[in-house]
């Protein structure tokens, strides 16, 4: 499953704004394959969890209905330059990923 | 090597059940991960079944403090970025809907204690409808809603 997921964190009076693009296919399990007229398997990331350092910031219980490849914004009170923010996701059939990126 | 592991693993099926042996292997750890998520509100096909089973209720207060940005025409149902942002004390979570889709719970966020009351993402609408966030606050649940248009296939037609 490709890439990781990419993040930017930069903090700015005290408050710090994440961007993160994950890397994921998506799939609803409404879709039907167009050659073969067959149904594509829900496929879709369910869970994310927001770190900042050991702090969890925010978790997202997600559904197929958020887009191929999820970008995901947040912000939070705090953070600092070097601090470590992390995002990973599980998704429905239990695979995992975890990207981390300093705050600048 | 690989029969030497799995004469192992068959050995430790017979003597510690199989569904021990995978729960030990993480085999069956997910369903416990995932058991947080919650299914019911996500495969409800109307919004106020989705609010009840994942809020609680589905009374909610219309309120201005509750700001959606989303496009008023999306190109493309399947990427519409929506942004939720309010500066409401006590937040604690914010949950995005699309009223036209059969399934309209899209995603729920919970806020951190130092995490502020927005978020940002882009969901798929099956076709022209509200886009509705409800923030979940100590006192109840406040919400507001953007009529977004899409336009399915090339030319918009």
């Amino acid at each position: 499953m490709a890439s990781k997921t990419k993040i930017r964190a930069k903090s700015t009076n005290g408050v710090t704004t994440v961007k993160a693009l994950m890397s994921h296919v998506m799939e609803t399990g409404l879709r039907k394959d167009a050659q073969t007229g067959e149904v594509i398997p829900a496929h879709f990331i369910q869970e994310v969890t927001a770190k900042w350092n050991d702090e969890v910031v925010m978790t997202a219980n997600w559904s197929g209905g958020v887009s191929k490849n999820p970008y995901l914004s947040f912000k939070f009170n705090g953070g600092a330059p070097g601090d470590t923010i992390e995002i990973a996701w599980v998704d429905n059939t239990g695979v995992s990923e975890t990207g981390t990126a300093e705050i600048k | 090597m690989i029969d030497a592991k799995r004469r192992l693993l068959l050995k430790g099926s017979l003597g510690a059940g199989a569904v021990g042996i995978a729960v030990g292997a993480g085999l069956l750890a997910p369903r416990a991960v995932l058991a947080a998520w919650p299914e019911a509100a996500f495969k409800a096909t109307d919004t106020a079944t989705a609010l009840t089973d994942l809020l609680g209720t589905d009374a909610t207060e219309t309120s201005d403090a509750v700001k959606i940005k989303a496009p008023d025409i999306a190109e493309n149902g399947a990427v519409v970025p929506v942004t939720v942002e309010s500066d409401i004390e006590g937040a604690k979570s914010i949950a995005i809907i699309a009223s036209g889709n059969g399934t309209p719970l899209i995603a729920s966020f919970d806020l951190g204690k130092d995490a502020l009351p927005f978020v940002s993402t882009r969901i798929k609408m099956a076709k022209t409808a509200d886009v509705v966030a409800v923030i979940q606050t100590e006192s109840g649940l406040l919400s507001n809603a953007k009529s977004v248009k899409v336009t399915i296939g090339g030319c918009g037609g």
